[in-house]
């Protein structure tokens, strides 16, 4: 493992050096059939699902093969996605906001000939490594964030119970059967790297119960003051405290104040959150971001807290799954789950559910709680 | 044999679901292989340690890496995210394991030969593993050490012609939906907007200035295919201000049953034949269609653009041709003060190249946010705390009515002195002539 130069001089870092050059740009990348009649496309169908066609005035026709992937991938499957992509698609690929995978050809025997392919391929323990799906009205791939693969505040894993839920609902990630699009997302914490505030079901990982204190260390591996002020509660306050016989400059946590945000242990490393009790997921669900019918939505919190059943999170996958399935009975044809939950009111949710209404779900942070509170005499009993 | 027993990672081996233990474990193989004689710059076992730590958070339930660490390239204050394990003996592999953040192409377009680079780099000076993609859009790179970021950095600017992305409180790496390049609702060309603006930005992207992370995201058309209105504290969404186009022999084609509504979305069930009244017009969030068994008409002025009939019968309506964009500001997740969805700010602006009329409104944005917002504020944040009047205000635009849902629902209305006839300062002695004490 003797260290290769790239041609860098750490003595001299200026150098040569190029900075601030971007991305490259978009266009090198087209296949010849998508330069061609870029801006220029007339309709799409999805031809069975995960196959879709683009019709171009040209009278061109582009099918993409959109194969749902893990995000976390090795440059050895990367490599593969090229072999395919030289082998049936002039050498291009692209990839979804969604992390999906998408093949391109506009010649309806290679579509033949490079589905044929992507189904036989298999990670050695048998599952899929391309599997066709992830359109329409049916259930895509998970957006996630990285979990304990490799973050610092997560209180639930990511790629782990995405897998364990997309085992679940894979049967409707090959099919068209739900009365409109359906999205999950998951944020193994609050911060939420993925838009699952805004999911038909959105997981999201919590702690529940408030920082340690590392008072040996807090003076000295934290600025105190920033992890004070990045308190939304007000719950952490600078303190003097003895420890083991010595004073140190420390900080002190009101309990009941906390909401186990975590924001002041990505301040100040001395607050660790993390339990392994404690941690677990919440379940929101009735979010979207299309304009579509109706204006955007938030996800409601209708699940409080699911443990962290590892390694394939079975309450978490089965409850998903449940709520899947009572939403694709009862929900209109182009209904999404947040519309179908408001057109027949949220008690209704739950009373069809069969979900657990508790304290947990009423809104009492900050004002807009009180909007999510009925003034009304109108409701279902 | 592998290093380390993973008899619950295991277990996320079987199943439909493409497996990232059984892609980490083939790659550990790999890379103990080296069948490309590959001289690898960081542990060649470092997959497996990650699979040996992931496990054991998979058994005590918490995670294993500790809190970031200021590491990155020179002159840069962003781009690359410190990581290390906090069983370094156990797990000596992933001790430091920095994420490096590559700026992706827009919209996720890759030659085979470009990506290949990529593998190539990352194989020999990092672990071999990544995210396609992280969520705000950047090629993730998953896991280096410190000594090889530089070498990271000078092969990608001088070999491959790419730059890192951001992270911190810059301008994150601006994403975009594929636009007019395969999708026929794109009312711009969002890969270009997108493009263009990383450039133009790149000092912003770069080195962190700002109260806290800013992010742009471009969607073509209101249905949000990159989410820009749930997640970006600038979303530009394409709309249109004309009429949608009418192919009233396609709209029959529909209703008699020879093309698929909704683009053959709801393919997977018998909803029974397609009924344009009850599937569209009555679905119509403004009511403003109008089918009488022949023709279907549209009255343009009341429709809000929702694009659900367009979705639903695709060959039928297009949009207009008076097309741009409406920008929405202030979206973010949940920490701190809840999660916020962008609010808009310009109903209607054309997308023309060199984009001049958007950065004005960027930079005015960004003059009044890095003056007056708070350390780790959002944009969002601090248009709450200070208002959205003050918004327009810096910005430069009259209110409009479209600004509001509805109007306020208090009278504490925020008057101006000039605003108010005399002004604020008032004689108490001559109001004390008229009204005794």
């Amino acid at each position: 493992m003797a260290f290769v130069s790239s041609g860098y001089n750490p003595d001299k870092p200026m150098e040569n050096r190029i900075t601030d050059i971007g991305p490259r740009k978009y266009d090198q990348f087209y296949p010849p059939f998508i330069a061609k009649n870029k801006g220029k496309w007339l309709y799409h169908e999805i031809l069975e699902p995960g196959v879709l066609m683009h019709v171009a005035e040209s009278g061109d026709k582009v099918y993409t093969v959109r194969c749902g992937t893990a995000r976390l991938m090795s440059v050895s499957l990367i490599r593969e996605m090229c072999d395919i992509a030289d082998k049936y698609c002039q050498g291009f690929l692209r990839f979804t906001t969604r992390s999906n995978v998408e093949f391109m050809t506009d010649n309806a025997d290679t579509l033949k000939a490079l589905k044929a392919d992507l189904a036989g391929r298999k990670f050695s323990a048998g599952s899929n490594k391309f599997p066709v799906g992830g359109t329409g009205a049916g259930i895509t791939n998970i957006i996630h964030t990285q979990g304990w693969v490799h973050c610092h505040t997560p209180a639930t894993d990511a790629s782990g119970p995405v897998k364990a839920v997309m085992d679940e609902v894979f049967a409707d990630f090959q099919a068209h059967r739900m009365p409109a699009p359906l999205r999950i997302s998951l944020a193994c914490c609050i911060n939420m790297c993925g838009a699952v505030h805004c999911s038909d079901i959105g997981l999201v990982g919590i702690h529940r119960k408030p920082p340690m204190i590392d008072h040996e260390w807090a003076d000295r591996l934290c600025e105190i003051p920033l992890a004070v002020s990045a308190c939304p509660t007000a719950a952490v306050r600078p303190t003097k405290v003895d420890y083991k016989g010595e004073k140190h400059n420390s900080i002190a946590i009101k309990n009941e104040r906390c909401m186990y945000c975590g924001n002041c242990y990505t301040m100040c490393p001395a607050l660790p959150i993390s339990d392994g009790e404690g941690d677990g997921v919440a379940i929101m669900v009735g979010g979207k971001v299309s304009n579509r019918i109706s204006m955007p939505k938030f996800s409601k919190v209708v699940v409080a807290y699911i443990p962290n059943e590892t390694p394939r999170w079975p309450t978490l996958t089965k409850t998903v799954k449940h709520i899947v399935e009572v939403y694709a009975a009862n929900a209109n044809k182009y209904e999404r789950l947040g519309e179908w939950a408001e057109r027949i009111g949220w008690e209704r949710f739950f009373s069809l559910t069969g979900l657990t209404f508790t304290h947990h779900l009423i809104d009492d942070f900050r004002e807009p709680a009180y909007y999510t509170w009925r003034q009304s005499t109108q409701f279902k009993f | 044999m592998a290093k380390h027993a993973t008899p619950k990672l295991d277990q996320l081996e079987s199943g439909p679901w493409p497996s990232f233990v059984s892609d980490i474990k083939w790659e550990a193989e790999n890379r103990a292989k080296n069948a490309d004689k590959v001289n690898y710059q960081i542990p060649v076992d470092c997959p497996a340690d990650l699979l040996g730590v992931l496990e054991l958070s998979y058994n005590d339930g918490e995670t294993h890496w500790k809190h970031g660490g200021i590491v990155g390239v020179f002159g840069y204050g962003g781009g690359v995210i410190g990581r290390y394990c906090d069983q370094p003996q156990a797990f000596p592999g992933v001790a430091h394991f920095h994420t490096v953040r590559v700026n992706q192409p827009a919209a996720k377009y890759y030659s085979s030969e470009f990506l290949r680079q990529i593998c190539d780099l990352w194989d020999m000076r990092g672990s071999g593993l990544t995210n396609m993609h992280g969520s705000t859009g950047d090629i993730v790179l998953l896991g280096t050490q410190t000594a090889q970021l530089e070498e990271i950095f000078f092969e990608l600017t001088h070999k491959y012609n790419t730059d890192l992305g951001g992270s911190g409180s810059n301008l994150r790496t601006p994403e975009s939906c594929l636009g007019t390049s395969r999708c026929e609702y794109a009312c711009y060309d969002t890969q270009d907007v997108c493009y263009q603006l990383t450039l133009d930005y790149q000092d912003e992207l770069h080195r962190p200035a700002f109260p806290y992370k800013f992010k742009f995201k471009f969607d073509g058309c209101p249905n949000g295919c990159v989410a820009a209105i749930a997640r970006s504290d600038f979303s530009v969404i394409g709309t249109w201000k004309d009429d949608i186009k009418i192919d009233q022999a396609a709209v029959k084609g529909y209703v008699g049953g020879e093309f698929a509504p909704n683009a053959g979305a709801h393919s997977g069930r018998d909803w029974g034949k397609f009924d344009i009244q009850a599937e569209v017009v009555d679905l119509c969030p403004t009511k403003c269609m109008k089918w009488d068994g022949s023709k279907l008409s549209i009255n343009n002025r009341e429709c809000t653009r929702c694009m659900h009939c367009i979705n639903t019968m695709p060959r039928a309506l297009h949009i207009g041709d008076e097309r741009g964009a409406s920008i929405l500001v202030g979206a973010k997740a949940p920490v701190l003060d809840g999660a916020q969805m962008g609010s808009l700010l310009v109903p209607f602006i054309e997308v023309n190249q060199p984009y001049d009329e958007i950065k004005e409104v960027i930079e005015k944005i960004w003059d009044w946010w890095m003056e007056d917002g708070k350390n780790r504020e959002r944009l969002g944040e601090t248009i709450r705390r200070l208002s959205f009047q003050r918004l327009l205000e810096v910005t430069e635009i009259a209110p409009q009515a479209v600004h509001v849902k509805e109007p306020r629902h208090n009278p504490y209305i925020f008057w101006k002195e000039e605003e108010v006839p005399g002004g604020f300062d008032r004689d108490i002695e001559a109001y004390r002539t008229r009204h005794q004490r």
